[in-house]
């Protein structure tokens, strides 16, 4: 096992490699660093503008950039950044800490709702039940997440105008004063965007657990349990339930990783200061290194994720060992 | 061994399935008697009805899209067909098991073999001490031939070969020592070697309990070399019973005569296989009267055997009974298996 | 003993020569009115399909929302960007025939949510069908060459994974100038491949070790031979349900980038900028909500499509053992 992990931390090596070098070509020739500087008339000097290219290495070719890049990451902490001349790091930890708290809410209420969802629809399949929540994560499923997330802003907008209430705040991550990251406040700031990211996980999981269900509780080895005279009870959890977990935890392991690069339209729409909303800025803003900065982060979690949802897998599979 | 008062005695067990393309009539009223210690074996194609019929007794038929329209099946004077779920299931694993068809996919890959076994004795007699369950589980997986059976109960399904996995599925039916235990085609997934050595460790097993088993295939062979009486089934009824040995001799239903002339004789020369002709019929529209008449040598298009379904009844000068309006024809007829000499 | 004729003739038992006729016929299996049909796999499917509520309902809806778009000229009341400045920011009403009221500068928002419609169709029926051929070309030979070829092709296919959509998009758009319909299309292709070629690939590897390909090869036939005749078919089932999933998927991407500003840009309406255009004005709600509502229609309407599909192209038989 842990050779395998090896071989896989150094298999993605590459890849990254090859991805952070193609996604800051793109980044580069995506936009102008200096476009705002240009457009502004104190800024546009030759001088001004002929001094930053220099100190930005924009004069030279992408490769070279690229190096310094490269560089930066390493002896800068990922480097400094083009727009706010700020280190990034601390920036981008803040932003990451904020996305994980709601990911990390949303996701866990979604898999605890959305297996217990899954696991009954699977028992009483075709029963009332079944078909409500059946029909019920398809449309949370179907639904695009910023349509979600705009109808709840109009809704609780609406509320406050109409009843002078707050029940929930509809953008922001806290009223004014920076609060702690469980108090009463944030948490009535971030309950919108963590209900809109539940919904559409909620769907996905509920959907995946029953599937999987239905297709263990059809199969022989549950038909040996029950010609045994095990209580149905005990065949459901014992049986059923284990075979029937083990993709919904790949699953969610995927998920996570892929999340934190942060919902970039949950978090433009409630205005929160997060990945996404992070990445959005910096890209408009051409601010290369930040933007590279949060490619890498993405790019490591979803490779690191990938391979805690494989090594899970061959954890509670027996049948898979990875030599 | 065998005789004396039945042990299971099934009348009139009917039992349809509902399907998107109608009403499948897969067991359409059959009875039948299994004595204590002995073993039946019920034979006929894939859709027979043979499955259905002993999974129909353990509740083990899922109840939509299936259906047991009528019947009986009093065992040991209870009758299995009226039972509730709770009480059923104090049957199944103790004094019924059942052995299934596909060792690969029967147990749980996920859970240890001796896992499974242990559970199988632990549901019924859960006073029983973890020691106890151990050992015994060993010496049930060293009685069905896995060597190393201390080994071998910590290891996962996917570790055992097909027949190994197939002695243990074994080992778990007869764990609590049943007095009924139904084999439903244990060989046919299995290697024709592997199939000999499984009808071994069956015998074995078959000595240490006493048990009654009713074993269920489409393979005449192993009928021949395990069976005592026999059942042949055809389109959800009963054809023909009897005793193994006059029934070989002797066959009184065009079915059985056809399925014993199918089987290639090792010791002649034969120029051509003889399969029965037709294919077998639908269980949604089974033909009228007879089901086997589309494909009957016998029945030259005599109008009975279209219009009256055929009782099964005593074959004339064989002690065994025949489902055939025109089975006194056949008197006088050997199949390719008869001995030489007179019997 | 007599010759057999066709498969059907069968020598009876050797007793029973005299006075039973040699053979059966099939005619006397037909003469009892028994039925024997032969159904091929693809009409099975055809009729499984047809039976399932949902995909019909999905069908019907898809049938009805991508025909306005499709016929937009004809059906939608207005020109997109028929501008009245007399009528405002109006609530929908029956009034002038603004069933979905107006905009901000007086443009009929059924037309303009109509012509969205449009676009997105078109955008995703074609994103969908091209991506699908590519990627089933793609894993095909992925799958069945394997080695250093099927290697370097899944490299490819992480690398695309790993590449984030918005980056390449803009980078793309940047490089051909503007945010038009087809530039969107054309990288949503660049990733929608991906899925489908793992899918593809998986099925060719494990039908490479088939009985069936071996004796096609003993038999001598050519490697494009045995991909195309004896394991394409067998991906159909799983690339037509991914590829009608996909249309689904290229509609919702193409609006979220669209919302975010950076899909396609002013003045080809798509119901994603529609939406973003409604944010400014939160009290008129009818602004956001139904180019949400018929984005939302769309997505549900094929999923049910795509259930449907999978479920007849996908044969789970519940065994009835006999």
């Amino acid at each position: 096992m842990v050779s395998y992990i090896t071989r896989r931390i150094l298999y993605s090596i590459p890849v990254l490699v090859a991805s952070s070098f193609i996604s800051f070509v793109f980044v580069s020739l995506a936009g102008d660093p200096l476009a705002n500087l240009r457009a502004n008339p104190r800024t546009n000097s030759p001088q001004i503008l002929n001094h930053l290219k220099h100190v930005y290495h924009l004069d030279q070719s992408v490769f070279v950039r690229y190096w310094y890049w490269v560089e930066s990451v390493f002896t800068q902490k990922l480097g400094v950044s083009l727009l706010t001349s700020q280190p990034i790091w601390p920036d981008i930890t803040r932003a990451l800490g904020h996305t994980l708290q709601i990911v990390l809410l949303a996701q866990v209420i979604a898999l605890f709702l959305g297996v217990a969802v899954g696991i009954f629809s699977a028992i009483r399949q075709y029963s009332v039940f079944d078909y409500t929540f059946t029909t019920v994560s398809f449309l949370g499923y179907a639904m695009p997440t910023f349509w979600l997330a705009l109808i709840l802003q109009i809704i609780f907008v609406d509320i406050y105008l109409k009843w002078h209430v707050r029940i929930f705040y509809t953008s922001g991550l806290n009223s004014g004063v920076i609060s702690s990251t469980w108090s009463l406040d944030r948490l009535q700031h971030i309950a919108l965007p963590v209900i809109t990211l539940t919904v559409v996980s909620f769907a996905l999981y509920s959907r995946y657990m029953r599937a999987s269900m239905l297709d263990v509780i059809n199969s022989d080895y549950v038909r040996t349990a029950r010609a045994k005279g095990l209580p149905e009870r005990l065949v459901i959890f014992r049986h059923v339930f284990r075979n029937a977990l083990i993709p919904i935890v790949t699953v969610s392991a995927l998920q996570f990783g892929a999340l934190l690069g942060g919902a970039i339209v949950t978090e433009t729409i409630f205005t929160l200061d997060g990945m996404g909303y992070y990445f959005l800025n910096r890209l408009q803003a051409s601010d290369v290194y930040a933007v590279m900065a949060y490619l890498m982060i993405v790019a490591i979690s979803v490779i690191t994720f990938n391979l805690i949802a494989d090594v899970l897998y061959g954890f509670l599979d027996p049948r898979i060992r990875y030599d | 061994m065998s005789g004396g008062e039945p042990l299971l005695s099934i009348r009139d067990l009917a039992v349809e399935f509902r399907t998107e393309d109608g009403v499948v009539h897969a067991v359409d009223g059959i009875s039948y008697d299994v004595l204590p210690g002995e073993t039946l074996g019920i034979v006929g194609e894939s859709g027979s009805g043979k499955s259905v019929s002993t999974m129909a007794l353990l509740g083990l038929i899922p109840q939509p899209p299936g259906r047991i329209v009528s019947g009986t099946a009093m065992f040991k004077g209870i009758d299995l067909l009226k039972m509730g779920r709770k009480e059923l299931r104090r049957f199944r694993g103790d004094e019924v098991a059942m052995v299934f068809q596909d060792p690969m996919t029967s147990l749980n890959p996920v859970l240890k073999v001796g896992y499974q076994l242990g559970e199988a004795i632990k549901t019924h007699y859960p006073k029983e001490s973890d020691d106890t369950v151990a050992k015994r589980v060993i010496g049930l997986l060293r009685l069905v031939g896995v060597p190393n059976p201390d080994v071998r109960a910590n290891q996962y399904p996917h570790e055992f070969s097909g027949g190994m996995r197939q002695r243990a599925m074994i080992a778990m039916s007869i764990a609590n020592s049943p007095s009924l235990l139904i084999a439903d085609e244990p060989t046919t997934a299995l290697d024709v070697t592997i199939q000999a050595q499984v009808l071994e460790v069956l015998k074995t097993v078959q000595e240490e309990t006493q048990a009654a088993t009713i074993l269920i295939t489409h393979d005449l062979g192993i009928v021949a070399e395990m069976c005592e009486r026999v059942i042949v089934m055809y389109a959800g009824r009963i054809v023909e019973a009897g005793d193994v040995h006059t029934i070989f001799r002797a066959p009184r239903h065009p079915y059985t005569i056809g399925l014993m002339d199918s089987l290639p004789k090792l010791t002649e020369d034969e120029e051509w296989l003889r399969p029965i002709p037709g294919s077998p019929p639908s269980l949604i529209n089974r033909p009228p009267g007879c089901a086997f008449h589309p494909r009957c040598f016998l029945t030259q298009g005599r109008p009975r055997c279209r219009e009256e379904v055929p009782e099964l009844r005593e074959a004339e000068g064989t002690g065994h009974r025949a489902a055939c309006h025109f089975s006194d024809e056949l008197v006088g007829h050997q199949s390719k298996f008869s001995e030489p000499a007179a019997v | 003993m007599t010759e057999p004729t066709t498969s059907i003739d069968v020598a009876p038992p050797a007793a029973l020569v005299d006075g039973i006729p040699a053979g059966i016929q099939l005619d006397s299996i037909a003469a009892q009115g028994l039925e024997l049909k032969a159904r091929s796999q693809w009409s099975y499917a055809r009729r499984r399909f047809l039976r399932h509520k949902l995909a019909m309902i999905g069908l019907f809806g898809l049938v009805v929302i991508f025909g306005a778009g499709a016929a937009a000229n004809y059906v939608a009341p207005y020109t997109f960007d028929q501008i009245d400045l007399t009528n405002v920011l109006h609530a929908p009403s029956s009034v002038g025939h603004h069933f979905f009221g107006t905009d901000e500068i007086g443009r009929d928002y059924l037309s303009r949510v109509i012509y969205g419609i449009r676009t997105s169709e078109q955008v995703g029926l074609v994103v969908a069908v091209v991506s699908s051929i590519f990627g089933l070309i793609f894993g095909a030979i992925a799958g069945y060459y394997r080695g250093w070829v099927d290697n370097l092709m899944m490299r490819v296919t992480d690398l695309v994974l790993t590449l984030p959509v918005l980056v390449t998009l803009l980078t793309v758009a940047a490089l051909l100038g503007g945010g038009s319909q087809w530039t969107i299309t054309f990288i949503l292709v660049g990733f929608f491949w991906t899925p489908i070629a793992r899918v593809v690939r998986g099925v060719f590897l494990s039908l490479r070790e088939k009985e069936y390909v071996e004796a096609a090869r003993a038999v001598g036939a050519g490697d494009f031979r045995i991909m195309f005749r004896h394991m394409l078919p067998n991906t159909l089932g799983p690339v037509i349900v991914n590829g009608t999933l996909a249309v689904a998927d290229a509609i919702i991407t193409e609006a979220f980038l669209s919302f975010l500003g950076e899909g396609i840009k002013p003045p080809t309406p798509s119901l994603g900028s529609l939406v973003a255009g409604g944010q400014q004005y939160p009290q008129k709600w009818w602004l956001s909500v139904l180019p949400g509502l018929v984005l939302v229609l769309i997505v549900i309407c094929v999923n049910f499509v795509g259930d449907g599909l999978r479920d007849a192209l996908d044969p789970q038989q519940r065994r009835v053992r006999a």
